[in-house]
């Protein structure tokens, strides 16, 4: 089954429409409104690698994740899973392939019933799918997910109110595992988190991914953390995915003039003494995105033809990148000092 | 850049505890917190949730929430006792002499007035100036804080400004009155990481151009790493480690401030596992005897599980740590 990626994402697309309602369009004569929060997104995620979409706050890395597990439903495009076209599946075969993929949300206390103890919670994929037969299996199964997180077996009688937010986290990721997925979304899985919290939970997701293979597409603002457990990643702006590349690459050699911005832009921990520089400027309102790049009201290098004409994404070796300076040789690649300094 | 504090720092908090009266007993939420801020300095409070740093910056500033209350120890602005002060004379330190950035700027600020109106009547609160000066003034601080056209912004509501620009408005208020300290309780965490450094540089020049003081309290190691002058780390209501930044950041004494610092995912090195400090935070009615870090800590002896350490000089910094200075197990 080599050499076929787990995951294909072909064009995606997701549209809201934000109108006014009715009466008030016709009254205030005001125009429909649609935002167009995924525009055309394509990767692929090979078997037992993480993919790690990045970008600020509105440019539509959460709702990827959301169209990934079937929580919208794309207003165009494909996704593939295993092979498999996800979109008009229906009953059992719908049920077979969501089994395959789990989703793991950023809020630990919202994600999780309160009413519940840890049991019903870990054992509701369980019960939903089938999986096991009897209360005795399905306690042993609860007990064995939840030590695979490192919580204790006898934690399953507790409420979700008994745990920190690490802990909470690992309930949600137990929940995840219990139908042995291949695939999990993680859309902000540590954000809420406190750092030496979020090493514990980053350390077993690692771990989870090299004892089962496990596929993950990642979702995080925080480059840092990309960094540490990405394969591939990819950057975002306004809906569309501007930088896709290996992570090694993306951070030593950034393309796109909106990646170095980011980049330019994490406050460095250790004082290399690296110049921070602020960056000019807001992302845009999506609703009115700027015509052409997206990117070209904040860029530096933007022309005449960054304001006219959109980039398509433009394969240079193991990287993609979507704009024009660097397709025309106007822009090189960046280089950062890498240093491997061990602390 | 200032080690040595000069003789009467701005600043001085001295062996702050807050205490919160509870059915079950008193719970102690601020341990015996010490430090001091000169002029023009920048010191980053920085810990994990619950480790009482927002406290502190709340009993700073006076508020405190009932029933949450100051059980001893002193707050001093230039060398003046305003802990204990009554309601009516902390509200005219606070604004004028203290000024305060929250983390949600959309919390604070109110939705029904327009941001100028905001600015004017906190100008004319605090100093004496007439309506049209108190104006000019909102417009230029609007302008200072990097709001672009600030004569067309003055008359908007808050909803009409993205995050960043609200945090900058939040940042203008608490300039109006030129307050000679700013305390600052995560006054990035909301942001998207470029409009984070925007805010930042904005805070650090605000800081050497005018003097003014800042306690910038965060959980965000990289931010206190670019903007402040020393940084004092919380554990469980108690100064853990205090010190220059750079070395409290290179060279840290404190097995909790080595911790903290292994745990954050760096950009300049590759790590299969990050360091991880298992367990969490202990809670307030279950503070663990000795040193509070020691159920958690890989290098705990006999006597730290019995004997609680006071900050003790280690190099440049000092730590509340029982290894420190110590060549065999303590």
């Amino acid at each position: 089954m080599s050499g076929m990626p787990l995951v294909q994402v072909q064009d995606l697309a997701k549209r809201f429409d934000v109108s006014a309602p009715w009466l008030n369009r016709v009254i205030e004569r005001l125009p429909r409104q649609v935002v167009h929060a995924v525009d055309g997104v394509s990767f692929e995620i090979e078997r037992g690698s993480t993919l790690a979409l990045v970008g600020e706050s509105g440019c539509g890395k959460s709702t990827v994740a959301r169209l990934l597990v079937g929580l919208y439903e794309p207003s165009a495009g494909a996704i593939h899973f295993d092979g498999q076209p996800l979109a008009g599946l229906q009953g059992s075969a719908r049920r077979m392939l969501q089994r395959r993929l789990q989703m793991i949300f950023q809020d630990p206390y919202a994600s999780l019933n309160p009413r519940w103890t840890v049991a019903d919670i870990v054992a509701e994929p369980l019960r939903e799918h089938a999986l096991v037969a009897g209360r005795d299996a399905q306690h042993a199964r609860v007990a064995e997910l939840l030590q695979q997180v490192g919580l204790a077996a006898a934690d399953a009688a507790k409420y979700p109110h008994q745990f920190s937010g690490g802990q909470r986290q690992r309930i949600s990721i137990a929940r995840a595992l219990a139908t042995q997925p291949e695939f999990l979304v993680c859309d902000e899985p540590t954000s809420a988190l406190d750092v030496s919290v979020q090493a514990q939970v980053l350390n077993i997701m690692k771990r989870l991914q090299r004892e089962r293979g496990l596929t993950y597409l990642f979702i995080s603002h925080n480059l840092a953390v990309v960094r540490h457990v990405a394969d591939r990643v990819g950057v975002m702006y306004l809906g569309r995915l501007v930088e896709v590349a290996p992570k090694r690459e993306l951070f030593a050699a950034p393309r796109h003039p909106y990646t170095r911005m980011l980049l330019d832009a994490i406050p460095d921990v250790h004082m290399s003494g690296r110049a921070r520089t602020p960056v000019q400027g807001e992302v845009p309102n999506p609703l009115n995105p700027p015509s052409g790049c997206s990117f070209h009201p904040r860029c530096p290098h933007a022309n005449a033809r960054c304001q006219a004409e959109r980039p398509a994404l433009h394969t240079l070796g193991s990287v993609q990148v979507a704009c024009h300076a660097v397709q025309e040789g106007r822009l090189e690649a960046a280089t950062r000092p890498v240093t491997l300094t061990a602390t | 850049m200032s080690t040595a504090t000069p003789p009467t720092p701005l600043l001085e908090v001295k062996d702050l505890v807050v205490e919160f009266p509870t059915r079950r007993g008193t719970l102690r939420a601020l341990d015996h917190v010490g430090f001091t801020i000169a002029p023009g300095e920048i010191l980053g409070v920085v810990g994990e949730s619950g480790a009482g740093k927002s406290l502190t910056g709340a009993a700073i500033i006076g508020l405190l929430e009932p029933p949450g209350r100051i059980a001893g120890g002193e707050i001093r602005l230039r060398g003046e006792r305003i802990d204990g002060l009554p309601a009516d004379a902390l509200r005219r330190i606070r604004g004028k002499r203290i000024g305060a950035i929250f983390q949600d700027p959309l919390t604070s600020l109110n939705p029904l007035f327009t941001v100028g109106h905001q600015l004017v009547e906190t100008i004319r609160t605090h100093l004496p100036v007439s309506d049209a000066e108190a104006r000019e003034r909102a417009i230029g601080l609007l302008a200072r804080t990097g709001i672009p056209a600030p004569e067309a912004r003055f008359g908007q509501y808050p909803h009409q400004f993205s995050g960043g620009m609200r945090q900058r408005v939040v940042i203008a208020l608490a300039l109006a009155a030129e307050p000679e300290l700013i305390v600052a309780d995560e006054p990035t965490t909301a942001l998207d990481v470029s409009i984070q450094a925007q805010i930042i540089a904005l805070l650090k020049r605000l800081a050497r151009e005018r003097g003014t003081a800042v306690m910038l309290v965060t959980h965000d190691m990289g931010v206190i790493a670019e903007t402040c002058d020393r940084v004092a780390v919380l554990y469980a209501g108690r100064v853990a480690e205090i010190g220059p930044v750079a070395e409290v950041i290179h060279r840290p004494a404190h097995p909790y401030t080595r911790g903290l610092m292994g745990s954050i995912p760096a950009m300049d090195e590759d790590r299969d596992e990050l360091l991880q400090i298992d367990g969490t935070m202990p809670r307030l009615n279950a503070m663990p005897t000795g040193c509070a870090f020691h159920p958690r800590c890989p290098a705990a002896s006999e006597r730290c599980t019995r004997e609680r350490p006071e900050l003790m000089a280690a190099g440049a910094t000092q730590a509340a740590c029982w290894w420190v200075n110590a060549r065999v197990a303590p």
